[in-house]
């Protein structure tokens, strides 16, 4: 099977590539940046229709995960690669008569800012999701899911909070702040998460690549099935990456309060990157989200294969080898 | 005039499907439209018909409707002038509308067998048309309702209001006085959509017309046109006493008090009741009425109709082999030896010889025959544990009557709506008792312990004192003995989960736990007991052996001191003591103070009961050294059956680790089984003795309560594995027989992966030094929760646990605790004290977890 990945160049998207790849399939990938990899890669901006639409040529399924993911910024942009960029691989998948597309999406879509206990994957919904991320991402789950007719199943999956050894994203930034002395616990650190292990939703994309036929048209959340406290993540994050742990903890609305001032001033001054807090990650950090796997599993065939712990002692393995 | 309407399609919990208009004659012959709520499976058993009150509609019934129509067919309608049926200037009367509803059935071509179910004034008019259509009838359901105004009761305040010299078309009809009066009796209050489609068809005067008739037809005065008529449904009843009946009652009705209720259980006494204490007139708003109506249904079905009771039918014994509670006192009616002793700070207070005991308990159980005290008569018992308390309670059961105990733990509130629900006919007490009594409302005789001055005779209406019974009963002959068939006590639950539940007892069940008591403990005519715990206080005449009650506040066992008990020790020369827990940790902390001669008294104690609640093998140990080391035992029981099994302090301490608290073998005479958890936490498996399987546990014996008072669907699911008892407690039986508890059902964690049941654990954890109390407990939607471990950890800061600790906790239960929380001190449950209340516990962690409540429990 010849399978296009967009967004190949993420720790996720490059995870995913590589099990098509290790498994036989016949990989192209499309992004922006290039690397070093031993499948076929395209440079190419998602926003570019027709660079989308040559990538496809004469692949058999789509993997599409190619986003914008911050927590500030501009809404044209986030509009432009979630939405816009969403559009053009279904026009292209339309196109060029692909009958899979596995829609990479986020449990942001359909998370409005009160806790998420044992949830299943709701709706998404562009007018409650709270940001520009979640809700142009949730815009893009809804047009592939009502793309879907009898020439094509598409499945959305949402793998919440991935991390492993390489992220630079959630990892990366945990421990830069640790390491400055600026990680803070929010309320104690109490609310409930679930995280997702690199590899299991690298697997659970694959799975949901090869059951796409059968759960065309839904939607489901993916994680590691375990949740833990905020507090108990990040101690385990800082000890393997051999950083200070978090000791301080601000309550909720101060730290939403910061969020805000923070926000303004980092747009007022016209930084670049991302501001050390923002009123979604103060959400993020302090309200529960954690999720009922059991359709997720049945349904996708699927079940994690790398437990929390020892998703650990692989980060530390990580870690401890790019000190040495 | 306005016709017949389709209600608005949005009604919460009203499917549009259900309802048509039919077209039926009305009482005068003239054609009118119903709407009626009508809905059938393809070959349905027979049919449901709902009849509302005023001012309803069929909107009322849309549980049942929902819960009843996958098998029956269920009709609702709406009176003429009320609900979406057609508006008509005509007045109807009780008759009329008796008429109508038989119009209507005829018109929509019901057939057998029906089931009635009606609310309100649904009542009188559904009964009316039972008796006339006997042949269908098949079971009748009351929800609040009346078919005579009782003599002694006054016209309800609502309806009395809106009948006041003019008010009637102002209160019923031209305001909404009336239904927003009603709407507001539910509990808790009714939500806005709710409330507002009660109010949908009656949102102008016009419509509210027939909700003014309703009023004005109730016949309050002997002379109103639909007097004769309602005394005819109420006279007709008589030939309705073989139909299936189930009395639904919501207790917080000021419209229809309980006695109303009383008055339909004197007409129908073949009904079945569930009173569903906290709900009130709108009782299938309030509480799970549809549910109870389904397993009614059900049981009609199935041919079921009497009460599934939690014995096979008891055999009345032949007067030869039975030993009545008071054989043993009346053996010993010559004896000058002591019978009772009631302690006091400094030595005995009080003694009573079995001589003294025996003739009071005759004389006084003639004097209650004698002042109208029936067999089978309700008498609340509101004296404390002591000699009195003996004394009345024997005679009480000598005169037939039924005691009715409930412990001053419950509290006021609790003591009132227990004794209220309860039927109580008569009562007995102390002062306070009495005076809580009247404050309570309780109707009927009472008679006082110990003698008043006038003036407070007068004040708590004091019909007799205890020894003026007795002396009126001296001349008279012994009352005549109760069979074993007949009800011997109504006792309660300790209300830790919703209101206490009455159990009722009879003579047989009481007679068989004497004599269980007695096998289990090997109690023989030496024996002589110290009772520090309330119920077995009251045993020592039944078994025949001398009793002490110590110098303490028995309903506060904590109040024990190692000196009282050594002074009511020495009294009797006692061979055993039973005690709760708490007297026990007491006992153990004044040991110091005993001084030799005490010292040497406690140890010739042979046998020590630790009862009420859980104990921990070291505080049995340490009690039992203060009583020289003698054998101790722990039994487990509960309200409802007690003892189920029994523990000696060595295999305890032999082999008292597993998953669970090893409560030991069954004693003789009485069978556990268990049955198992389904994924949802639910005991639906099939009852086995088969070891590890974990589940309700399930008890049968001579000695298991009869059956719950006046909870009809609380009995029929305890009682629902014919003979016997579900006790809600969960555990498993292991190779050699013994029983493990585990926790109450309401605590089984449900997992995706499977169930988790939280005393195991728990006490895995608290092996751990760091902790020392810990509760397990299950956070989010049943069926999808983690496991969450809450615990006292002295030495760590409240909030989230550390990793270590998390980590050893996870490696000590051997569960993947999804969080681990530390807090200063774990709620336990307010009577025992020592029960650790899960679910008050769950909830905190949820909110904790929920990351909105901060880090501090």
């Amino acid at each position: 099977m010849r399978v296009l990945v967009t967004g190949g160049t993420s720790l996720l998207g490059a995870a995913v590539a590589q099990r098509l790849s290790d498994r036989g399939d016949d990989v192209v990938t499309m992004q922006r940046g290039e690397a070093a990899a031993p499948w076929m890669q395209l440079r190419g901006d998602i926003r570019d229709a027709a660079a989308v639409s040559s990538a496809t040529e004469g692949v058999d399924a789509v993997v599409h995960l190619a986003a914008r993911v911050s927590v500030v910024g501009e809404w044209d942009e986030f509009e432009s690669v979630n939405v816009g960029g969403t559009q053009n691989v279904l026009d292209a998948v339309r196109a060029h008569g692909i009958s899979r597309l596995v829609h990479v999406s986020s449990p942001s879509v359909a998370h409005f800012g009160e806790p998420l206990v044992a949830a299943d994957a709701d709706p998404a919904d562009a007018e409650r999701a709270h940001g520009h991320y979640a809700r142009t991402k949730a815009m893009a789950e809804k047009l592939v899911l009502d793309a879907v007719d009898d020439s094509l199943s598409a499945v959305a999956v949402r793998p919440h909070l991935v991390w492993g050894p390489g992220d630079t994203q959630l990892l990366g930034r945990i421990v830069e702040r640790a390491t400055s002395g600026r990680l803070v616990l929010i309320n104690g650190g109490s609310a409930l998460i679930d995280t997702t292990y690199l590899d299991n939703a690298a697997d659970a994309l694959v799975a949901a690549l090869d059951r796409v036929d059968d759960i065309s048209g839904e939607a489901f959340v993916v994680t590691n099935g375990e949740p833990r406290t905020v507090a108990e993540l990040l101690t385990r994050i800082c000890r393997a990456a051999g950083v200070p742990e978090p000791t301080r903890s601000v309550p909720r609305s101060v730290a939403s309060g910061v969020g805000a001032v923070v926000e303004r001033a980092w747009s007022a001054t016209g930084r670049e990157g991302e501001p050390p807090m923002t009123r979604f990650l103060a959400e993020q950090l302090s309200t529960a989200h954690w999720f009922d796997q059991r359709r997720t599993q049945e349904c996708l065939q699927w079940t994690p294969a790398v437990s929390l712990a020892q998703g650990f002692e692989r980060l530390a393995a990580a870690y401890k080898r790019r000190k040495v | 005039m306005t016709s017949a309407s389709l209600p608005p399609t949005d009604l919460p919990g009203l499917d549009p499907q259900w309802s048509r208009i039919v077209s039926a004659p009305d009482a005068e012959g003239v054609q009118r439209e119903w709407h009626v709520i009508d809905t059938a499976p393809a070959e349905p058993i027979g049919t449901v018909l709902c009849v509302h009150g005023n001012p309803t509609w069929s909107y009322t019934f849309r549980s049942i409707v929902a819960e009843l129509s996958d098998n029956w067919r269920v009709i609702a309608p709406d009176h003429l002038g009320m609900g979406f049926s057609e508006r008509t200037d005509e007045v109807h009367t009780l008759a009329d509308r008796i008429d109508e509803l038989g119009s209507l059935t005829d018109a929509l071509d019901i057939s057998g067998p029906v089931l009635v179910v009606a609310h309100d004034w649904g009542g009188p008019i559904s009964l009316g048309w039972a008796e006339r259509h006997r042949q269908l009838v098949a079971g009748i359901v009351l929800l609040n309702t009346a078919v005579s105004q009782p003599d002694d009761a006054n016209v309800p305040a609502l309806i009395g209001a809106a009948r006041a010299g003019g008010l009637l078309r102002t209160v019923t009809q031209r305001t909404r006085a009336f239904l927003d009066g009603t709407l507001r009796l539910a509990h808790p209050t009714l939500p806005r959509e709710v409330a507002d489609a009660y109010r949908a068809p009656y949102r102008s005067a016009a419509r509210r017309q027939s909700i003014a008739g309703f009023v004005a037809d109730i016949p309050l005065e002997s002379d109103h046109p639909s007097r004769a008529t309602l005394d005819a449904v109420a006279e007709g009843l008589l030939a309705l006493r073989e139909t299936p009946t189930l009395l639904v009652w919501g207790p917080r009705d000021p419209v229809f008090a309980d006695r109303y209720l009383r008055d339909l259980q004197r007409r129908l006494p073949q009904a079945q009741t569930h009173r569903f204490e906290g709900a009130g007139h709108l009782v299938i708003e309030d509480a799970p009425v549809a549910a109870a109506v389904r397993r009614f249904a059900d049981d009609l079905a199935a041919g079921r109709t009497r009460e599934l009771r939690s014995h096979p039918p008891l055999l009345p014994a032949t007067s030869a082999e039975r030993r009545t509670l008071w054989s043993a006192l009346e053996g010993r009616a010559g004896d000058n030896a002591v019978a009772v002793v009631e302690m006091g700070r400094r030595g005995p207070a009080r003694t009573i010889t079995w001589k003294q005991l025996a003739a009071t308990v005759r004389d006084l159980s003639a004097g209650l025959t004698a002042v109208g005290v029936r067999p089978e008569d309700r008498v609340a018992l509101l004296v404390p544990p002591g000699a009195d308390l003996t004394a009345v309670l024997y005679a009480t059961w000598r005169a037939g009557a039924v005691p009715v105990i409930a412990d001053a733990g419950l509290g006021l509130p609790g003591l009132r709506r227990a004794l209220r629900g309860a039927n109580v006919q008569h009562v007995i007490g102390v002062a306070r008792g009495l005076s809580a009594a009247k404050g309570m409302g309780l109707p009927g005789t009472y008679i006082s312990v110990g003698g008043f001055a006038p003036g407070l005779r007068r004040a708590l209406g004091v019909d007799y004192t205890v020894v003026e019974l007795a002396q009126i009963g001296r001349q008279l002959p012994t009352s005549s003995t109760p069979l074993v068939t007949a009800e011997a006590a109504v006792l309660f639950t300790s209300g830790a989960t919703g209101p206490a539940k009455g159990v009722v007892y009879r003579h047989a069940q009481l007679e068989a736990q004497r004599d269980i008591v007695r096998d289990t403990f090997g109690i023989g005519p030496g024996d002589r007991l110290v009772a520090a715990f309330a119920p077995f206080a009251l045993f020592g005449p039944a078994l025949g052996i001398a009793s002490a009650v110590p110098d303490m506040d028995v309903t506060k066992p904590g109040t024990l001191t190692s000196r009282a008990l050594a002074n009511a020790i020495a009294a009797i020369d006692a061979s055993l003591v039973f005690a709760a827990p708490a007297a026990l940790r007491n006992i153990v902390r004044t040991a110091s103070t005993l001084d030799p001669a005490q010292r040497a008294r406690c140890e010739r104690v042979r046998l020590l009961l630790s009862a009420g609640a859980p104990v921990s093998r070291e505080m049995l140990r340490a009690a039992s050294n203060v009583l020289g080391g003698c054998e101790a035992h722990t039994p487990y029981g509960m309200t409802e059956a007690l003892p189920v099994a029994d523990v000696t302090l060595d295999e305890l301490e032999v082999g008292g680790r597993g998953n669970g608290v090893l409560v030991g073998h069954p004693v003789t005479g009485v069978q556990v089984a268990i049955s198992p958890l389904d994924a949802s936490g639910a005991a639906t498996g099939p009852l086995t003795d088969s070891p590890d399987v974990s589940g309700e546990i399930c008890v049968r014996g001579p000695h298991i309560k009869d059956h719950y008072d006046q909870l009809w669907a609380t009995q029929r699911d305890s009682a629902r594995d014919h003979g016997w008892h579900r006790t809600g407690d969960i555990g498993h039986l292991d190779v050699d027989g013994r029983l493990w508890v585990e926790g109450r059902i309401a605590h089984v964690i449900t997992t995706p992966v499977g169930v988790v049941t939280p005393v195991g654990p728990e006490q895995r954890l608290e092996r751990l030094d760091a902790v020392h109390l810990a509760a397990v407990v299950g956070v989010g939607p049943p069926g999808r929760q983690v496991v969450v471990a809450v615990v006292e950890a002295p030495l760590q800061d409240e909030g989230v646990a550390s990793v270590e600790l998390v980590d050893s906790l996870r490696l000590a239960a051997g569960i993947d605790f999804a969080a681990a929380l530390v807090v200063d001190s774990l709620p336990v449950d307010v009577r025992h004290n020592s029960k650790i209340d899960r679910l008050e516990v769950s909830a905190l962690a949820a909110k904790v977890l929920s990351g909105g409540g901060g880090a501090s429990l």
